[in-house]
């Protein structure tokens, strides 16, 4: 077989799993937050935090609701990771303070960037009870927005769009938890390590001294894929043996982490009660995620190097990794992003610089994918000769106003990030390389940091006070001002009447829709970042 | 009724012309700040003059000069359309030339005022000559009155105290009698006044999907805006710090100039483009509507038939032939100067009829004398000159007088009566008598409420444009029906009360539809303003003219159909512009990216597709072709994207393919051209 055919034969199967598996765990996801009933567990969680599970919220409180968690659970793990040299399970770890907020910024906002290393920076304990913890948290943060903002699509003359407690609650525990307790356990018997040993020293064969480090890995490695979050047990992320240790483990990490967002269209289908809406919003990230994953594994195929990747995966396969991780806002890696190809740097970058929705984010992907689709059905509406609409809620000011918000805050924060950072001396230090590349590092940081992926080019050093705060920031406003935003959004529809669809509605679930939807989206990012990306990728590979 | 249509616009050229000292005016910073994305045009302009005057390069005033001639541009299309009101604002203001007013006292007696004191309540009296001082009711007297100035008809109309119309408007004159007008409006807020204020475009506000693209476009231009501040730190990292000029060029080359440029001119194109059909729209706000409409109700009458019964057929009965049949009722016509009378003389005479029966002249000159129709005989008819007795009435009349004279009624005629009458239309039986013999009756002419020509097509395009249409009568259920089906409407409301039609709406619009519909009475004036489009007809009473947002002065009710179509039309141009301007940007980038960073990175040449002669050609060039884009699209921007009725789909894949596929093509084209011709430049490097 040619490396060729593998290639594309390798990007099939990953297309096939989704296609078979998206209609059951899309109904399955309609099914939960859609049931009236509450589990014996769940009424013992709403007891806990004081809160009715059957009154629901309007948009405000919905948001202050996520906020309020969101920064609770900051705080809280900010004081763990300070406060992790008091301890048990410890092995004497310890961190910065602008490293602590860095990180508790980052897994919370399903970032999972990690400016320390994963193994020095934090033990066994955090690692389980802080950071897994905030990786089921934050990805069922994300995922109740999304329901909320579908929800409130499909209601109309309501000012209430669901409740927060209830949606996050459900999202944990009958989605993500069993999920990842059968994913951890197929990891498991593929040979990820699941122990509290204490650290054993080897001798290699060429006769030096290793540390092999174990810990609860399986169970972190199973939510880091399906939460999306991507913040590794160890520094080597999915390329470490003991977090990924063969070919069958990386297929099943690549499917994990695309399973929940390439489901949640079919789920949106099923709340709206017309599937082909989500059979459109399903055809335009499928589009981008293949075509992305083809071009970046045929550039790395063709490109013929194996510097940075792991022999146990290959070229293919680590280029299928690097294109799922960045186009799911996940960023694990399998492959050091660092060493693609000029043109499958630019390609990852690309992946994130779309707005993570190629599917995306656990929740996140939907919502934003539902932003680009507000603004196409406003510019594709006008063309048709009527106010513009989807799903019969009109796309009016505030609309429009509440969208480009959404829209605007990443690119502001990815582009005025990288400008600083390439003009302060202090971040220029921490560079490895000079030129297109190494305004590639910066910049791949940066668009990490605001869309909340996480992967990293790994050549920039970010462990320093500048780069955790700044990309701190990016992370934190990257991930809550189009949260509100969207919920400001869905808290209008959900007031709004329905206007029936006819022959003179614009239709939102043809192809030729979905065609335009991803036209806008390429030229919305490409627009934005084509300078960025000809300095860095575009220039190195053409030099 | 027949109108004189309003002058058309003297050329674009012309206009434009005319217009230029207008446009140079509003590159007034107050006046470009309204517009966020030419605002940041000319304080990009203001930079690049500033380093012209400072460090002069033919490069940098070259650029300088396009980016004025891009707002120029920009001032010029809104002067063109503002321009085109502004004449027919000129000959309406000719009109409301300061009128004395007669105002009735409370004793009863004159008192002269100037029209402007009048208050809302006065009476004034206005006789023939004189011009009516202001809009109102007549509560006293019938008069003839030239509405001319108004509605550009110059065939007088009667107006008269009571009843649907009552309504006149100040400006119109007198041609005869005397009136008492009751005064409905201040002074300044009148009919004409308003008209004045519209067609001027200075009472015009931003519609919402206007406001809704102005949020999009701004935050596009803020986009741009960061890329671009963002590139200088780039740019000097990668060893080539870029000078602001060209930094001021791709700016303006990105931000959605020519949509931004041409917004306000399609918005007062779009309500020329109803002035000119003689409709006046109280705001945007209702143009916008009218192209959302779900559900049209048409008034039967007017509107899907001429409204008077024609002859549409003839059913002869079994022992008589059609010529037969078609020749007495003919004859049996010639008396009858009613509507449908003289149908049937038509109908006969389009279906062949001719011979010595078919003149009648002849026929009169031969001794021949007329039966007109009365009360008792409910017939009418011709007795010829040999004593022939040919008769036409109603059924249950003929037959009397068939059956008085002797004879008796063919056994299938009720048959043939029936079938008419369920049909929905009114079936007239006819007979005659030969001298000395029993009448004999041959048959039934059918008159029948004719559907306008053409009236199904426009109706079925409707359709396809995913509008129902609802047709309202005061006719039986029966005659509704018939009449719905040839028209092919998709509902009726029959013996419908102004009450029926205020529940009809309401019913639709909690359905989330919006409706429109045409009105002229007193009694339409709920429903006009329940309606979201509501045409007030100009010959209505004031009430409703009051109530509806907008009012045709033409008073013809299938305009609505029209109004519908201007109303999309002027969101597509909105859209269709907006897809053009973005698209625009991706061949721009191509020739200005390579341009900007080919002396530190060789290989970006390989981007340069268009082959460009030098980056600053290709700068420049990408700067003239964004200015130049916007002037040849004014024409566009003022008549509107062609509409043809299509479904939305269709009509999607139509616009994507032409404005967003054609919008990234023409700048590749447009870009290469004008860097062949500015590539000649000397000096320029």
């Amino acid at each position: 077989m040619t490396p060729a055919l593998a290639g594309v034969l390798s990007v099939l199967c990953v297309v096939v799993i989704l296609v078979v598996i998206h209609v059951p765990l899309g109904s399955w996801i309609h099914r939960v937050f859609t049931s009236e009933h509450h589990t014996r567990a769940e009424r013992a969680v709403y007891r806990l935090v004081g809160v009715d599970p059957d009154g629901e919220q309007r948009w405000t409180t919905y948001a202050v609701s996520v906020l309020a968690f969101s920064g609770a659970s900051i705080l809280l793990l900010f004081g763990f990771l300070l406060g992790q040299g008091f301890l048990p399970w410890s092995q004497g770890r310890s961190m910065n303070v602008d490293t602590a907020l860095n990180t508790a910024v980052s897994f919370v906002t399903n970032t999972n960037w990690q400016s320390y290393a994963g193994e020095a920076g934090t033990g066994y304990l955090v690692q389980a009870a802080g950071l897994t913890v905030q990786n089921f948290l934050s990805a069922a943060v994300g995922l109740a927005v999304a329901i909320a903002v579908v929800r409130a699509l499909a209601r109309q003359d309501s000012d209430r769009i669901g409740n927060f407690w209830v949606d996050v609650t459900r999202g944990t525990l009958r989605i993500l938890l069993p999920l990842a307790v059968l994913a951890a356990v197929a990891l498991v018997a593929g040979g990820v390590v699941q122990n509290l040993i204490e650290p054993t020293t080897i001798t290699t064969i060429g006769g030096g001294q290793q540390v092999l480090q174990g810990g609860l890995v399986a169970s972190q490695e199973s939510i880091k894929e399906l939460g999306t979050n991507g913040g590794g047990f160890f520094n080597a992320n999915s390329a470490h043996p003991f977090e990924n240790p063969n070919g069958w483990t990386n297929l099943l990490e690549v499917v994990l982490l695309l399973a929940i967002s390439s489901a949640l269209p079919y789920t949106y289908g099923l709340m709206v009660k017309d599937r082909r809406q989500g059979f459109a919003l399903a055809g335009a990230m499928g589009v981008l995620m293949v075509g992305a994953m083809a071009l970046l594994t045929w550039s790395e195929v063709a490109g013929g190097s194996l510097e940075g990747k792991e022999q146990r995966f290959g070229t293919a396969w680590s280029a299928i990794f690097a294109s799922a991780t960045t186009g799911t806002s996940t960023g694990a890696v399998s492959a050091m992003h660092e060493s693609l190809q000029p043109l499958s740097g630019g390609v990852a970058l690309l992946n994130m610089m779309l707005g993570e929705l190629s599917p995306g984010g656990v929740g996140t992907g939907l919502y934003s994918m539902l932003v680009m689709v507000v603004l196409t059905v406003f510019i594709a509406g006008l063309m048709v000769g009527r106010t513009p609409e989807l799903l019969g809620k009109t796309i009016g000011r505030r609309e429009v106003t509440l969208v480009s918000l959404a829209l605007l805050i990443t690119p502001t924060l990815v582009l005025v990030g990288t400008g600083i950072a390439l003009v302060n001396p202090v971040s220029l230090d921490a560079m490895s390389t000079a030129g297109p590349h190494g305004l590639s590092e910066m910049l791949y940081a940066f668009t990490s940091a605001a869309n909340n992926n996480g992967s990293a080019f790994a050549g920039l050093s970010a462990d320093q006070p500048f780069l955790n705060l700044a990309l701190a920031t990016c992370m934190l406003l990257g991930r809550f001002v189009p949260i509100v935003a969207v919920l400001a959004f869905a808290g209008g529809v959900a007031r709004q009447g329905r206007r029936p669809a006819t022959a003179g509605t614009m239709p939102t679930s043809t192809a030729s829709f979905a065609g335009f939807l991803v036209v806008i989206i390429l030229i919305v990012a490409g627009l934005t970042y084509f300078p960025s990306l000809a300095l860095g990728s575009i220039a190195e590979a053409l030099s | 009724m027949s109108t004189h249509p309003r002058p058309a616009h003297p050329s674009l050229a012309v206009t434009a012309w005319r217009s230029l000292p207008q446009a140079l005016a509003k590159l007034d910073p107050r006046h470009v700040f309204r517009s966020p994305v030419m605002f940041v045009v000319w304080v990009g302009s203001a930079l690049t003059t500033a380093i012209s005057v400072v460090t002069p390069s033919v490069f940098a005033i070259s650029v300088t000069v396009w980016l004025w001639a891009t707002i120029l541009f920009a001032n010029l299309a809104e002067a063109i359309a503002e321009g085109r009101g502004k004449a027919q604002a000129d000959t309406l203001r000719r009109t409301r030339t300061q009128t004395v007013a007669r105002r009735l006292t409370a004793s009863g007696s004159e008192e002269e005022v100037a029209g402007t004191e009048l208050r809302v309540g006065d009476r004034v009296v206005v006789e023939a000559g004189q011009v009516i001082p202001g809009d109102g009711d007549i509560v006293e007297g019938v008069a003839t009155v030239d509405e001319s100035a108004i509605t550009g008809e110059s065939a007088p109309v009667i107006r008269e105290a009571g009843g649907d119309r009552c309504a006149v408007t100040g400006g119109t004159t007198v041609l005869s009698d005397r009136i008492v007008v009751q005064v409905t409006a201040k002074p300044g807020e009148t009919f004409i006044d308003r008209m004045i204020a519209l067609v001027e475009g200075a009472s015009r506000q931003k519609t919402p999907n206007e406001i809704a693209l102005g949020i999009l476009l701004a935050a596009l231009t803020i986009i741009f805006l960061l890329a671009v501040i963002a590139l200088q730190p780039q740019a000097i990292y990668s060893g080539d710090r870029l000078s602001l000029v060209v930094l001021v060029a791709l700016l303006v080359c990105l931000i959605p100039t020519t949509i931004g440029a041409l917004l306000s001119a399609i918005g007062i194109a779009g309500m020329d483009r109803l002035v000119q059909r003689n409709v006046l729209a109280m705001s945007g706000r209702a143009v916008e509507a009218a192209g959302d409409v779900n559900t049209l109700l048409l008034d039967k009458t007017g509107t899907i038939t001429f409204g008077n019964r024609r002859a549409s057929d003839v059913y002869p009965v079994h022992d008589a032939g059609r010529d037969e049949l078609l020749a007495a009722a003919q004859v049996a016509s010639f008396a009858d100067e009613t509507p449908e009378g003289r149908s049937i003389v038509e109908y006969a005479a389009a279906e062949g009829i001719s011979g010595p029966l078919a003149d009648r002249t002849a026929l009169v000159r031969a001794g021949a004398t007329f039966v007109p129709f009365t009360a008792q005989t409910r017939m009418s008819g011709l007795d010829l000159a040999d004593g022939t007795q040919i008769r036409k009435g109603a059924g249950s009349a003929v037959a009397a007088w068939v059956a008085a004279e002797g004879g008796t009624p063919p056994h299938d005629l009720q048959a043939l009566v029936d079938g008419v009458s369920g049909q929905g239309a009114t079936p007239l039986v006819v007979a005659s008598r030969a001298p000395g013999q029993a009448p004999r009756t041959l048959g039934v002419v059918q008159l029948k409420d004719v559907v306008k020509p053409g009236m199904a097509e426009r109706l079925a395009q409707l359709r396809a444009m995913g509008i129902r249409t609802v047709m309202i009568t005061g006719d039986n259920p029966l005659t509704a029906k018939a009449i719905a089906a040839e028209a092919g409407v998709d509902d009726y409301l029959a013996e419908a009360t102004p009450e029926d039609k205020m529940a009809l709406i309401k019913a639709e619009q909690s359905g989330g539809r919006l409706v429109a519909m045409t009105g002229d009475g007193t009694n339409d004036a709920p429903a006009l303003a329940q309606a979201d489009v509501g045409v007030a007809m100009n010959t209505g009473t004031s009430a409703a003219k009051e109530a509806g947002n907008m009012v045709d002065l033409d008073s013809d009710p299938t305009k609505l159909i029209d109004i519908v179509a201007i109303g999309k039309q002027l969101l597509i141009t909105r859209g269709a512009l907006t897809t053009f301007s973005i698209a625009n940007d991706v061949a721009k980038y191509f020739a200005i990216i390579p341009a900007m960073f080919v002396a530190v990175y060789p290989g970006l040449q390989a981007l340069n597709i268009m082959r460009l002669a030098s980056p600053a050609s290709a700068m420049l060039s990408a700067v003239i072709f964004n200015a130049l884009v916007i002037l040849a699209l004014v024409p566009l921007a003022l008549r509107g994207v062609r509409y043809r009725p299509m479904s939305a789909s269709a009509m999607l894949n139509r616009n994507l393919l032409i404005y967003g596929l054609g919008g990234i093509v023409a700048p590749f084209v447009g870009i290469k051209l004008i860097d062949l011709l500015v590539s000649l430049l000397p000096g320029l490097v």
